[in-house]
């Protein structure tokens, strides 16, 4: 990114180490930025650090004493929530309904954005711009109706309940960007896939999908974050059976029996923010994209 | 591990992925059924048919189903008319949820594409501009939930422990019980959703901001405008699609927002919007028929950002 060699240039000045006058001219930029740079992490370092503090220390001093001598570090937090709270379970639980509640949706969104950006028929405007509507719809006005078709069908308390019920509301975003992004790929791939005999069938799983990688790639962080993250649909469908349930809703369950009850929970906070933090580190370029994707493309 | 783990993890990673892929395999066996001039014609709906058979059993069916219930008992035996939306009208609370979802709206959306403004304009010209978007970004990728329980933390009464009262605490201020007193409360918890959202919003407004040609800047400077006329009467315009998009994104995202409240204070103290009255009424007053017509009123409110949506997704659909 080179987005700041155009504001400052010509002559481009170095502005961290450099003593012109233009250092003081963007003082108040530098400070403004680090400023809020400290301000958006407090809030998360202050859960970190104090996840590790002995609980006696968590109840009587400030998570910002811990830097005070003598330090006292501990993991006895983590390894009493893992396992007294049943968090052990529900990070398994966790992988356990994010998988599948994101393998099938993109699979199932490709065979429809395939079929909307490469076949002909009719009434394919029509439907897309269903999709594109359903896109806003909230959970909330499918929710009454969903928990009755799954308790009627026996599926409530089991993982395959979460599992079809995020498959379905992801798939309206999950439709929108692949056809976009496949919509995209050169007609005369496929007319010479065509030429050579391929099926569609052959040129979806040969060609589509290596070729749209980058788009599938941010799906499938957008997909996982939302399922991880999720706790309306999991404590609808599954919220009263504890060996089903995610870390979310053991999380926002403990919030309510331990109260101020810091030692535990900031601890189990911190174990599920762990794994979004490292997808998001490492693949942030995907996300930053899939962001980009689903709501400015052109 | 018991055996039952294994088998599940077995099912999650081998299993699932091998139905998807063998339903697409399977479509061209069964086009071999149809003759060979039809196939073209029919083979499109069997690529559709799993999702259309997700939108219309998840999406589609329950949403006109919910409307109906809006208009049954509490326990759906009976059409009883308006009566939901009567009661709804007439109870105290629905007003002051009615308030707190517009507040919300308003505040939520505000601060939120004003500071992603600010932080992409002020970004934008640092060498670390890269680093302070990922900080900025972060919260996102939290759970509410966890970032509930961040807030509750920080939000805490005790100044020896809640960050938020010892800073006060040194200007003089005695501490404070932010999440118990309407409505303040409800700002509070509009601090929690800011803090989680504005790094979507600069992202998204950065790639607007990469946008805008480098020339056009340069010229309007060339030609005296000092910085801040170059924002407001160049940047801004030119970002103003960037910025519809973003607020549509905030402003649905303000109307749903379920887990920070719930969390943080359960819907007490006057702090229910209509997300978390919908689930007060369907799982802790168990009145279907109420808690249907709540959700009719959030999709109501949501339809004006549906229509602007698809408006502009047919202007796109034009220029291609």
């Amino acid at each position: 990114m080179t987005g700041d060699a155009r504001v400052d240039a010509p002559p481009r000045v170095d502005t961290l180490a450099g003593s012109g006058p233009k250092w003081y001219n963007r003082l108040p930029l530098h400070v403004a930025l680090i400023l809020i740079s400290m301000i958006w992490l407090l809030p998360t370092v202050a859960l970190l650090v104090s996840s590790f503090r002995p609980s006696s220390e968590i109840l009587t001093t400030g998570w910002w004493n811990a830097f005070t001598l003598p330090f006292q570090f501990t993991l006895d937090n983590y390894q009493e929530v893992l396992s007294r709270d049943n968090m052990g379970t529900s990070f398994l639980n966790s992988l356990f309904i994010t998988i599948p509640a994101t393998v099938i949706p993109i699979m199932v969104a490709a065979f429809a954005a395939y079929a909307f950006a490469w076949m002909e028929f009719p009434g394919r405007n029509v439907l897309f711009i269903l999709v594109v509507g359903l896109l806003v719809v909230p959970l909330q006005s499918a929710l009454i109706p969903v928990l009755q078709f799954t308790t009627n069908i026996g599926l409530t308390g089991t993982f395959p309940a979460v599992w079809l019920a995020h498959t379905g509301f992801g798939l309206p975003f999950a439709i929108f960007l692949l056809r976009n992004f496949f919509g995209a790929l050169p007609r005369e791939m496929f007319e010479s896939a065509y030429l050579d005999g391929a099926s569609p069938t052959t040129a979806f799983f040969r060609l589509v999908l290596p070729l749209s990688v980058p788009a599938i790639a941010s799906l499938v962080i957008f997909q996982f974050m939302f399922v991880w993250n999720d706790l309306l649909v999991a404590l609808i469908l599954v919220g009263g059976t504890q060996d089903v349930a995610p870390m979310t809703v053991t999380i926002a369950n403990l919030v309510n029996s331990l109260g101020q009850g810091w030692d535990r929970l900031t601890a189990a906070a911190f174990i599920s923010m762990a794994l979004p933090l490292v997808v998001f580190f490492s693949l942030q370029r995907y996300f930053v994209r899939g962001i980009l994707g689903g709501s400015v493309k052109g | 591990m018991d055996f039952g783990t294994v088998l599940m993890a077995i099912i999650v990673v081998i299993g699932v992925p091998a139905a998807t892929v063998g339903y697409a395999l399977l479509t061209e066996r069964l086009l071999k059924l149809v003759r060979p001039q039809r196939r073209a014609a029919v083979r499109p709906w069997l690529w559709l048919l799993p999702g259309f058979a997700f939108l219309g059993l998840y999406l589609i069916y329950p949403t006109i189903n919910t409307l109906i219930l809006s208009f049954q008992n509490s326990n759906s035996t009976e059409f009883v008319g308006v009566e939901n939306y009567a009661t709804l009208l007439n109870q105290g609370g629905f007003w002051q949820t009615m308030l707190n979802t517009g507040l919300w709206i308003v505040f939520f959306a505000a601060v939120v594409v004003l500071l992603g403004i600010l932080i992409a304009v002020l970004a934008d010209r640092v060498r670390y501009e890269t680093a302070v978007k990922a900080l900025v970004f972060l919260p996102l990728a939290i759970s509410f939930v966890a970032a509930g329980v961040i807030w509750n933390f920080m939000y805490d009464f005790d100044p020896d422990r809640g960050t938020v009262n010892a800073i006060v605490g040194i200007a003089g201020v005695e501490p404070q019980s932010w999440l118990t007193e309407w409505p303040r409360n409800t700002f509070m918890l509009i601090i929690v959703g800011i803090w989680m959202w504005v790094g979507f919003a600069t992202v998204i407004l950065s790639a607007g901001l990469k946008g805008i040609s480098t020339e056009l800047l340069e010229a309007a400077r060339m030609d005296g405008a000092n910085e801040l006329q170059v924002f407001f009467r160049i940047i801004l315009p030119l970002l103003a699609p960037t910025i519809a998009v973003v607020a549509t994104t905030i402003v649905i995202t303000a109307l749903k927002t379920f887990d920070i409240i719930y969390v943080m204070t359960g819907g007490n103290f006057g702090t229910n919007n209509l997300a978390t009255l919908f689930y007060a009424e369907r799982f802790r007053a168990f009145d279907a028929g109420t808690a249907a017509a709540v959700a009719i009123i959030l999709l109501l409110a949501i339809i004006p950002v549906m229509l602007f949506n698809i408006r502009r997704f047919q202007a796109q659909e034009a220029i291609r």
